[in-house]
């Protein structure tokens, strides 16, 4: 004999409806955004995901179908700003041949603040699959200093 | 007196009706030129191998999957990686052995030749 579950099912409906309301701004809206929507959400452009791992700062980007050459990844103190321009082929294409565009393009410029300041020497960046990685060493003087403690 | 044990009777759970990955629709360009239609469908983060196009009985499947998201401690959390999934219906004026798909820098690009009697023709006029 085979039955439903009911619990499973009520729990998979709550992470659902948890999805929808709880974290719209990682879930529902950015995917608006992908396709570099004008207005409002240009200005937000790539979308980015930032987290700390013991030295470093990891910078993912989201930016599909972008020319690796022509991203201009800049670092001053604790500011790093990502430029470069998503080349549209709506305009090499007539118009009247096209059925769907929805993935708008256009130039792009975002400035991000780092919690603190980084090693600009030692920053690398690596554009696969659409994502920009950008690994950035902290710099010695944020890192944290252990204080030996003498016995008095 | 003997004990047994009897094993319960096992049964077999209906597998959940809603899946555990989130799907996104991945916007896409379609466009026709006089020989073929052209998609390109922006999915970052999707590898050569994780692409997966078919057509059957008419409707293009587009489906890519995404690795994990990365590890480490998150500050700032804009997007969620998530499979994609999308569906066409095609009609039946393209050759569908000669699709051809390709995934660079997170663009899908899927050349669909038409069908040779839906190429457009000219015919030549003669002067009478």
């Amino acid at each position: 004999m085979r039955y439903v579950n009911v619990f499973d099912e009520m729990n998979l409906l709550k992470r659902d409806l948890d999805r929808i309301f709880g974290d719209w701004n990682t879930w529902d809206f950015p995917f608006s955004r992908i396709s570099f929507l004008p207005g409002i959400a240009a200005r937000q452009y790539p979308m980015i995901n930032l987290s700390e791992d013991g030295d470093h700062y990891d910078i993912k980007a989201l930016a599909p179908g972008l020319d690796p050459k022509k991203i201009e990844v800049t670092v001053t103190g604790n500011t790093l700003t990502i430029s470069g321009e998503k080349v549209s082929t709506c305009d090499a294409v007539d118009q009247d041949d096209y059925h769907r565009c929805e993935r708008a393009a256009g130039k792009f410029i975002r400035t991000l603040e780092l919690p603190s300041f980084v090693d600009d020497k030692k920053v690398s960046a690596t554009y696969t699959d659409g994502i920009l990685s950008i690994s950035l060493p902290k710099a010695e003087s944020a890192k944290p200093k252990y204080i030996a403690i003498k016995e008095g | 007196m003997t004990e047994k044990t009897v094993p319960m009777k096992t049964q077999k759970a209906i597998p959940a009706t809603r899946g555990e990955e989130r799907y996104l629709r991945p916007p896409v360009d379609i466009y026709e030129t006089d020989d073929r239609l052209t998609v390109l469908c922006d999915m970052p983060g999707v590898k050569q191998d994780d692409v997966n196009v078919h057509i059957d009985k008419g409707v293009l499947t587009i489906e890519g999957r995404t690795g994990l998201n990365p590890e480490g401690e998150a500050i700032l959390t804009e997007f969620a990686l998530a499979n994609y999934f999308r569906q066409f219906e095609l009609n039946d004026q393209v050759d569908p052995d000669g699709i051809q798909a390709q995934i660079k820098h997170g663009v899908l690009k899927i050349d669909i030749p038409k069908a040779e009697q839906a190429k457009p023709k000219k015919i030549p006029v003669k002067l009478g």
